[in-house]
């Protein structure tokens, strides 16, 4: 079958009423959410995905896309009236919107967001969807070296490409990887890292350490800051609709932003960051009047978001065909899918291809549905960011803690979600990153059953991993990706890097 | 460019606290290298068992403490803000009280306690007011997810006096 006849099967499963309904569900929750402030999509996901757990697979993952999708349209509504942004993927949103809101161009700058995701939303979904079968059929030719070292690659890209220090990138990875390794060995079956506690024995659960980085070390580390922060909520003042001006002003950002994002996120590459300040930085050098950028120029809003948002679905491409996630969002979408037994990869396009293009499908809808939901509720999304800071973490707490409880009724459990929350505060305060932690956690396992299965094929020949030109090919990228912000650090070039810091997403 | 990382670099003193964090690291990789050593001990015959991959990553642990030692000793971590300590151990308070009370209390007491703590973290100080409201609003969501979502949450007096 062709790509257009497994799309088409995909809009029929997305179609089905009760899967419209989860849609519906996800993209409204993941909206509300995404637009708390301090919430950014890895969060929003990680919080939604106990609301999933009894829910089939099928229905669950089309409602966890939606939470994805939604999550990132809410914040954009928080940069823009918040200068505040709720994920770091909308800090360059932020830069112009809130100028633009301040100035009383609110509207307008929610509506080019808006609909600019949409735009992008829409053909890097579309990209998606026809890029998805050739690295399939790439990824079969894959052996466990090369898997491996993907994943390496993965690493390198996650921890210290960017960011302002790799050695604060590594630590956080391989705290990552220390906790991956704490349970039974999956080949062996022994318990390491366990000291005859039963409850490690299962291992440190991904949504557990996300959400207590995330959610309460966030908290914690907000608290802790006092009443120094003031913010001020900007009211959406004057006209909703764009002008015709800024029709004109917007189209051409909102296509090169996504051609910037998409390839940015579909590459192991890390976050949606990267391709925002590219998009910024495209803009600014492209516009007519490059002095109205820092005061509010449309097109720093345009282009930013349609590069965010398209980045969001370029890093679906390796984690739907390669099992590989690249952020931490990424990264609890794998565990969601685990939790049913589904490993994605280019096996589950096989075997489950109705799964597979549904989601992709119901993407699609998705953002249809979440473009009618912002443009005319707006004035409802706004209120929630009115609400006051006490109750607002209060309540964060407590959906924190409820998705732990209902995956795992423990005392332990809870204590395990303090105990991260606190290490989560503590690298907050001395800027360390938390997704390379996350991604440790998820990927480490993996990588390392890859490496074992490689080493044992070549009977313990460390040589067989540069043996292929493909896994060496890529490690020798990777090394390229360690050293060269290394040196570039060096010589004191570091601040280009640091602006591009991969935190949240 | 280079003029400035000297001069910042002879102003800059010692950090102590990262300090600490690398000997954080270091207790985490003799930790693992000690696991490690000890899965040696069941049959293995070959060279790549279990303790292959804790082994190396505690080597990367201990390299990046030696690492952390000589940034720490630059002072090359960045600034920290003056953190307020009293909300930080109020919220604590408030997860470690739902961790104790949640078997015995049930779902919504429990959780209405972490509502009502990390809400006076946050400078709410009407506990009589914060402490019911939480509790009703944890009653509600374990009603939704336990009732609708079939999530299983501990149920405890409140829960059993209406469901």
């Amino acid at each position: 079958m062709s790509t257009f006849e497994f799309l088409w099967q995909g809009i029929l499963v997305a179609m089905q009423p009760m899967n419209l309904v989860y849609a519906l569900v996800g993209v409204t929750l993941g909206t509300a959410v995404g637009v708390l402030p301090g919430i950014g999509p890895a969060l929003t996901v990680a919080l939604l995905l106990p609301v999933t757990y009894k829910l089939d697979p099928g229905g669950s993952l089309i409602m966890f896309a939606g939470i994805y999708y939604g999550g990132m349209y809410g914040g954009s509504t928080t940069s823009i009236l918040l200068n505040t942004p709720g994920e770091s993927a909308s800090i360059v949103t932020a830069l112009e919107g809130n100028k633009m809101a301040r100035a009383g161009r609110g509207g307008p700058a929610l509506a080019t967001a808006a609909i600019g995701s949409f735009v992008a939303g829409l053909i890097a979904t579309l990209g998606l969807a026809f890029i998805a079968p050739y690295i399939v059929k790439l990824a079969l030719v894959f052996g466990p070296r090369e898997y491996f070292a993907l994943m390496v690659l993965a690493f390198v890209t996650v921890s210290s490409a960017f960011g302002d220090s790799a050695l604060r990138g590594l630590t956080a990875l391989f705290i990552g990887f220390a906790l991956a390794m704490v349970g039974i060995d999956q080949q062996t079956g022994q318990a390491r890292l366990s000291f005859g506690i039963p409850d490690l024995l299962d291992g440190v659960e991904v949504t557990t350490l996300a959400v207590a980085m995330f959610a309460i070390g966030e908290t914690l580390y907000i608290a802790a800051q006092g009443n120094r922060i003031a913010e001020k909520v900007e009211a959406v003042k004057g006209s909703l609709w764009m002008t015709a001006e800024d029709w004109a002003r917007s189209w051409k950002p909102w296509l090169r932003g996504t051609l910037i994002g998409f390839p940015i996120g579909a590459m192991p590459a890390g976050g949606a960051e990267i391709g925002t300040f590219l998009s910024y930085a495209t803009e600014k050098r492209l516009a007519k009047n490059p002095e109205e950028f820092g005061h509010g120029a449309i097109e720093g809003v345009a282009g930013p978001e349609a590069a965010n948002n398209a980045s969001a679905a370029g890093t679906l491409v390796p984690l739907l065909t390669l099992g590989l996630p690249t952020t931490a969002t990424a990264a609890i979408m794998l565990a969601g899918f685990q939790q049913y037994g589904l490993q994605p990869g280019p096996l589950l396009f096989a075997t489950n291809p109705q799964l597979v293009w549904g989601l992709i499908a119901s993407l699609l809808i998705a953002n249809a549905m979440l473009l009618v939901l912002n443009l005319p509720m707006i004035g409802l999304w706004v209120k929630l960011l009115t609400i006051p800071k006490p109750w607002l973490y209060a309540g964060i707490l407590l959906f924190a803690t409820l998705g732990t409880i209902g995956a795992n009724p423990s005392v332990f459990e809870l204590g395990m979600l303090l105990a991260f929350g606190l290490l989560g505060y503590l690298m907050r305060l001395f800027g360390y990153p938390i997704a390379p932690a996350v991604v440790g956690l998820i990927l480490g396992p993996l990588a390392e059953q890859q490496l074992r299965r490689a080493l044992a094929i070549s009977q313990g020949d460390v040589t067989t991993l540069v043996m292929s030109p493909i896994a060496a090919g890529l490690l020798i990228v990777a090394a390229a990706a360690f050293l060269i912000p290394l040196i570039l650090r060096i010589r004191g070039r570091g601040q280009v890097l640091s602006q591009l810091a991969a935190n949240e997403d | 460019m280079s003029e400035d990382n000297t001069s910042s670099a002879t102003t800059r003193r010692p950090d102590w606290a990262a300090f600490i964090i690398a000997v954080f690291l270091f207790v985490v990789a003799g930790v693992m290298a000690w696991d490690a050593s000890h899965l040696k001990t069941i049959a293995q015959y070959d060279r790549i068992g279990p303790a292959t991959v804790p082994q190396v990553v505690a080597f990367g642990l201990f390299c990046l403490g030696v690492w952390t030692v000589a940034e720490a000793w630059r002072g090359e971590f960045p600034e920290r803000d003056r953190q307020e300590v009293a909300p930080v151990i109020w919220i604590v308070a408030g997860l470690a009280g739902q961790m104790l009370l949640l078997r015995v209390a049930g779902f919504s007491i429990a959780t209405g306690i972490l509502f009502a703590l990390t809400a006076r973290g946050f400078g709410k100080r009407k506990l009589w007011f914060s402490l019911p409201l939480g509790i009703v609003l944890s009653f509600v969501v374990w009603a939704i997810f336990s009732q609708l979502l079939q999530l299983t949450l501990p149920a405890g007096p409140l829960e059993h006096l209406f469901f």
